[in-house]
């Protein structure tokens, strides 16, 4: 009994660390790692691990953190084959707690909302505190509208399509056993996926937090699976799942959490290579509405970041390039980033203020048009 | 626990069971065999994430193998239903036995019990893992089911939870024991954690260099253990150039077959260059493959291994 009583211990120590390192654990994950304990009766670490491994975590993200937790349980990984040896019980410290700084603080003193025409205009990079805490809520309230592609799911429908048997045949049970040809099926159709990808470089800083507000705003209306986001700093963090929680002020601090590289120095054709080559590819971006938010400062080779725009635009439906700086007096695209990924961008657009995003949440809603000397070469003027 | 069942086979250990994939053909590392053996035990169902081609769907089919259960597929893709997946009625025979049974003089009230009758029922996959059966049970395969929709991963949950099917017109269609469930995802999206959490997770990684190796001399014919180094190494260095669809093990595989084909032994610049088509399906990664110097990447491959 005793060596039971230790293993349950170590059983709840090792989720107590996950839980505290950010992985969500629930019961019943902890309950098959306790009976995949006794189903293998592991005599060495290494056993213990992949048990936990297969129990605890059902996300790939999550395996480094497991790692983690792991070696400071146990001290080291991977685990070697080693012999029975019993496992070193550690005492975990509930991390966590305590650490939000005023994390509702400010959403409980705004009441009402200013809708001044000066707010809405105004570029965020001239925002104070007191501008954000009304405008994020504002910005909480914009909704991506959907777009609809066909889909092989069938639905029902009364004009001619395929013969719909399995009504036909009840039809005919009904009507005694005459089958009328009336019932149809239709090809459906299902919303396009959403996907943000986000520059989270410094020259981007004042407008990143309303555009990943934005990106909030969209996951919680749509579901995660329905949107998309993802950040690129000196490498691309994917944000849709700390993005997915209903709380903004729970999501913000979830994002808080994944640590990606606020405001350093970026490449976006990397970044983007990354994206592509990995969720790109496997399908996040295939067939979607990419919204890509940067000012077009490329840092690295701006031939590459041309080349993977290709690359993107072969793989999304449509191409949608929000720029901040667009709107200021006089601005061209002379960025050698921007200038090299223009082509293959379907629509350029401002995103310096509120006003702004709410024209990009209007344009989503509309067919795809093409930029002057962009895909397709029409002659639409940027606007 | 299946260790009581007769009719199954068990595993006294993981590394039985490894020895067990390994003679049916599949060469697992200690986190899949672990996962996969848990999951014998536990019953529970196997989740397995990772890049096409490293061998998610073989490890169901060696599974099948091993424990002697009938192998019973189910490729996902958008769309799909219960229709598809469970079980679906067979309307044009319905219609021809409703026509029959009224030329005979018979009423449509009376055809009415025999239309909906396990005579008409068209089984598929997920009903058949979930039939009575003697011997081991079925080993089923529930591949890429990232491509199938929300609605189908609610129903596949269900399913995986009851293990029951209900068709109204029969009633419900229950495992006294339930089969083995392998359910792969490439990961084109999140699948959603309800389902994942009803099974084990594994994501299988690229092979190490020395399992890629053996991996190579056992699935490709007449591959030498000069050539399967050499390929594997090359393949391994070919996933490090960051490419648009890194190689996976069933286009290594490819690879070193395509070579044998040519009759050559060894994987030199010039083979690697005629048969680069094998083990790199995008024009940009051969490009980029080209422009990184594809006869010094092969050559220290060669030279150096993994």
């Amino acid at each position: 009994m005793e060596a039971e009583a230790e293993l349950e211990r170590l059983v709840v120590a090792l989720a107590t660390a996950l839980r505290a390192a950010g992985v969500v654990v629930p019961v019943g994950a902890v309950i098959a790692f306790a009976r995949a304990i006794g189903a293998l009766a592991p005599t060495e670490p290494a056993g213990l691990y992949w048990a936990g491994r297969a129990t605890l975590i059902c996300h790939r993200e999550d395996l480094e953190a497991y790692d983690a937790v792991f070696a400071g349980l146990f001290g080291s990984l991977p685990p070697p084959r080693l012999p029975a040896a019993r496992p070193r019980l550690v005492t975990v410290a509930a991390a966590g707690e305590g650490a939000v700084p005023g994390a509702d603080a400010a959403g409980a003193r705004l009441g009402a909302y200013s809708h001044s025409e000066r707010l809405w205009q105004e570029d965020f990079a001239r925002y104070g505190e007191r501008e954000w805490d009304e405008a994020k809520l504002l910005i909480d309230r914009l909704r991506a509208p959907l777009q609809l592609r066909s889909s092989r799911r069938l639905k029902r429908a009364r004009r001619p399509g395929r013969v719909d048997l399995a009504r036909t045949v009840r039809q005919a049970l009904a009507h005694d056993g005459e089958a009328l040809l009336s019932s149809y099926l239709v090809g459906g159709e299902r919303p396009r996926r959403l996907v943000f990808l986000l520059d989270i470089s410094g020259s981007m800083k004042p407008y990143a937090r309303a555009f990943l507000r934005l990106a909030h705003a969209a996951t919680a209306a749509r579901g995660p699976r329905q949107v998309e986001t993802f950040v690129l700093g000196t490498r691309l963090t994917r944000l849709t799942r700390p993005l997915s929680e209903r709380d903004p002020d729970e999501a913000f601090e979830a994002i808080g959490r994944t640590a990606p590289d606020w405001y350093g120095g970026t490449r976006l054709g990397d970044g983007l290579a990354a994206f592509n080559s990995g969720f790109g590819a496997r399908g996040v971006a295939r067939g979607a509405i990419v919204v890509f938010v940067s000012d077009g400062w490329e840092r690295g080779d701006p031939a590459l970041l041309g080349s993977e725009m290709a690359r993107l635009a072969r793989l999304a439906h449509r191409v949608v390039w929000v720029n901040p700086h667009q709107a200021s007096p006089g601005y061209e695209p002379l960025a050698a980033g921007m200038a090299a990924a223009l082509p293959h961008v379907d629509d350029f657009v401002a995103g310096h203020s509120l006003g702004s995003l709410e024209e990009l949440i209007e344009l989503l809603g509309q067919p795809a048009r093409v930029v002057a000397g962009g895909r397709g070469g029409s002659r639409v003027a940027i606007r | 626990m299946a260790a009581s069942d007769p009719q199954e086979r068990a595993f006294a250990g993981v590394e039985e069971l490894e020895a067990a994939l390994d003679a049916a053909g599949y060469l697992a590392d200690e986190g899949l065999a672990t996962a996969v053996f848990l999951a014998l035990e536990l019953r529970r169902p196997l989740f397995l994430e990772g890049e096409a081609g490293v061998g998610k769907t073989e490890v169901a089919k060696a599974l099948s193998t091993v424990t002697g259960g009938e192998l019973l597929r189910l490729q996902c893709y958008e769309g799909i239903g219960l229709a598809q997946a469970a079980y679906e009625w067979d309307y044009a025979r319905q219609l021809l036995h409703l026509r029959a049974t009224e030329a005979t003089g018979g009423s449509a009230r009376q055809a009415e019990d025999e239309l909906y009758s396990e005579r008409f029922l068209v089984r598929r996959p997920l009903l058949l893992a979930l039939e009575e059966r003697s011997g081991p049970v079925p080993v089923l395969l529930v591949d890429e089911v990232d491509r199938a929709d929300d609605e189908f991963e609610a129903f596949l949950l269900e399913i995986l939870s009851e293990w029951a099917v209900s068709i109204p017109e029969l009633g419900t269609i229950r495992a006294a024991r339930p089969p083995v469930v392998v359910l792969t995802s490439n990961r084109t999206r999140d699948v959603h954690d309800a389902l994942k959490r009803r099974c084990l997770y594994h994501w299988v990684d690229h092979p190490a260099f020395e399992r890629e190796v053996e991996i190579l001399r056992r699935r490709a014919p007449g591959v030498g253990e000069a050539l399967a180094r050499q390929v594997a190494a090359a393949a391994g260095r070919l996933r490090r150039l960051g490419l648009y669809k890194p190689p996976g093990v069933a286009e290594a595989i490819d690879w070193a077959g395509a070579v044998v084909a040519l009759g050559r032994s060894e994987l030199d610049p010039k083979t690697a260059t005629v048969t680069l088509g094998a083990v790199l399906k995008y024009q940009e990664d051969q490009e980029r493959a080209r422009a990184a110097g594809l006869e010094t990447l092969i050559d220290a491959a060669v030279e150096g291994g993994g």
